[in-house]
């Protein structure tokens, strides 16, 4: 163990923490909405609506995320007309092509965790307010949607951690985040196993805070039986 | 546009299939190192010696909170080192280098690992109490009791586990392509540079990975249908 160099290397490391918490927040934020949007579609019960929404989970959660990043990164750049269009300027930068991935993959997986939220309130509760007046967007604002909160939380948390774990991959696209630190100084200095402690440590730490931040927001909300 | 998929020296298409039979061989190798670990770890959380639980607790912790990436760099750039140090035990004190296939096969295993010890922990639990001591009352023991009794009950139960980590790790291959190794994802790179093409490649690379988990989902479920034979069916699901 070479101690002096995981000091020195921790300090170098840390200085891509808020890019991987930027580009973590940005696209869980632009990612939740997109799952809104599409675990709608997929229970509006229109087929017209639901089967593309199907079909968009089975592609992103059916293939590795590093192809889709590729994809999106390389693949779209190829066509003269992508080039020449107004997105290319966002399309050309890798922080960028990263967000965009990360949002539709998080908005994925997400999407399933909140169709399974919205599915788990209870149909007494929805006829209840129905007989109480209240309309259908107000049943979803106040009746639906606080219990989807609180029943998807706990899955909601593991899709953070997920989020955190691949957001390293975007050190493959050139941007220096935490892990693109951590391989540069592994392939300077050749100890794999210092610089892994290292950069571990501070991944464990970021989820530790997310596992933590989560049971916190648990135990604020409540718990309610779905039934 | 196709042409670019022929077969033969001028095309990409018995590489891209090969890099597709590639993963899978990846795949099939660290599901079966994971569900070994699995086995090993879910025993020592399950046992009642302290040190033990720690010890898969810790594993467990550190895979599923770190990224695979990190643990691929570690093995891709320790694991010959840390190989060469144990042979230098046993007094080998040559060089080693181990290849690409067995570097990947070793991280993704560690990584789909941790979450077959999870299932098969899962899966052990549910098989009711009632079957051990039923076992033992009919005098039998060690490979009688958990090889006859206690694991058919424990593989049907964790299949439809193994079956999602199944999905996971042939996802995690693709993360060893940044080490060398040509499954589907670093082939489709090689083709994508050289054709400058990497629209369609990486199009192809979408549809191998769907039709490989399209595939094994049918595998899956079918031994899940067998292994199930004589208990109440799911349904219709």
């Amino acid at each position: 163990m070479r101690f002096e160099l995981m000091y020195e290397s921790f300090f170098k490391i840390i200085e891509g923490i808020p890019l991987t918490l930027q580009v973590v927040s940005i696209s869980t934020v632009l990612g939740l909405a997109l799952a809104i949007i599409v675990a709608l579609m997929r229970i509006s019960g229109k087929k017209s609506m639901s089967i593309p929404a199907y079909y968009f989970v089975y592609l992103i959660r059916g293939t590795p995320l590093l192809l889709q990043l590729y994809f999106v990164y390389y693949g779209l750049g190829q066509f003269s007309f992508i080039r020449d269009s107004i997105l290319w300027p966002i399309l050309k930068e890798p922080y960028w092509c990263g967000i965009i991935t990360l949002t539709i993959s998080t908005g994925a997986y997400s999407s399933e965790i909140i169709r399974g939220g919205i599915l788990s309130v209870s149909k007494n509760f929805i006829e209840a307010s129905g007989a109480l007046g209240l309309n259908k967007i107000k049943t979803f604002l106040l009746i639906t949607l606080p219990i989807t909160v609180r029943q998807a939380l706990p899955a909601y948390g593991n899709e953070l951690i997920l989020m955190v774990k691949a957001s390293s991959l975007i050190s493959i696209i050139t941007l220096m985040e935490i892990t693109g630190i951590a391989r540069t100084i592994i392939s300077k200095t050749y100890a794999p196993v210092e610089i892994f402690l290292v950069a571990g440590s501070i991944y464990l730490i970021i989820n530790f805070i997310i596992v933590l931040a989560v049971g916190l927001a648990e135990r604020k909300l409540g718990t309610v039986k779905a039934n | 546009m196709f042409e670019v998929f022929s077969f033969g020296s001028s095309g990409w298409g018995d590489e891209m299939l090969m890099g597709a039979l590639m993963t899978v061989l990846v795949s099939a190798s660290s599901l079966l190192l994971g569900i070994l670990i699995g086995i090993i770890f879910a025993a020592c959380k399950l046992s009642n010696i302290f040190i033990l639980k720690i010890i898969a607790n810790t594993y467990t912790t550190i895979i599923r909170g770190i990224p695979e990436l990190l643990v691929i760099y570690l093995l891709f750039f320790g694991g010959s080192g840390a190989v060469m140090y144990i042979a230098k035990i046993f007094g080998y004190d040559g060089y080693i280098e181990l290849n690409a296939f067995t570097i990947g096969t070793i991280a993704v295993g560690a990584i789909s690992g941790a979450y077959s010890t999870e299932v098969i922990r899962g899966a052990v639990n549910s098989v009711h109490k009632g079957q051990f001591e039923a076992g033992k009352t009919l005098g039998l023991n060690g490979y009688g009791l958990y090889g006859r009794v206690i694991f058919p009950q424990v593989a049907r139960i964790a299949l439809p586990g193994i079956g999602n980590v199944w999905q996971i790790t042939l996802k995690d291959t693709a993360l060893i392509s940044v080490t060398g190794l040509v499954e589907i994802m670093r082939q489709s790179r090689i083709a994508a540079g050289s054709t400058h093409e990497p629209f369609i490649f990486y199009t192809a690379a979408i549809i191998l990975y769907l039709v490989i988990t399209r595939l094994s989902n049918i595998l899956f479920d079918k031994a899940e249908n067998t292994y199930s034979k004589g208990f109440v069916s799911k349904g219709a699901l």
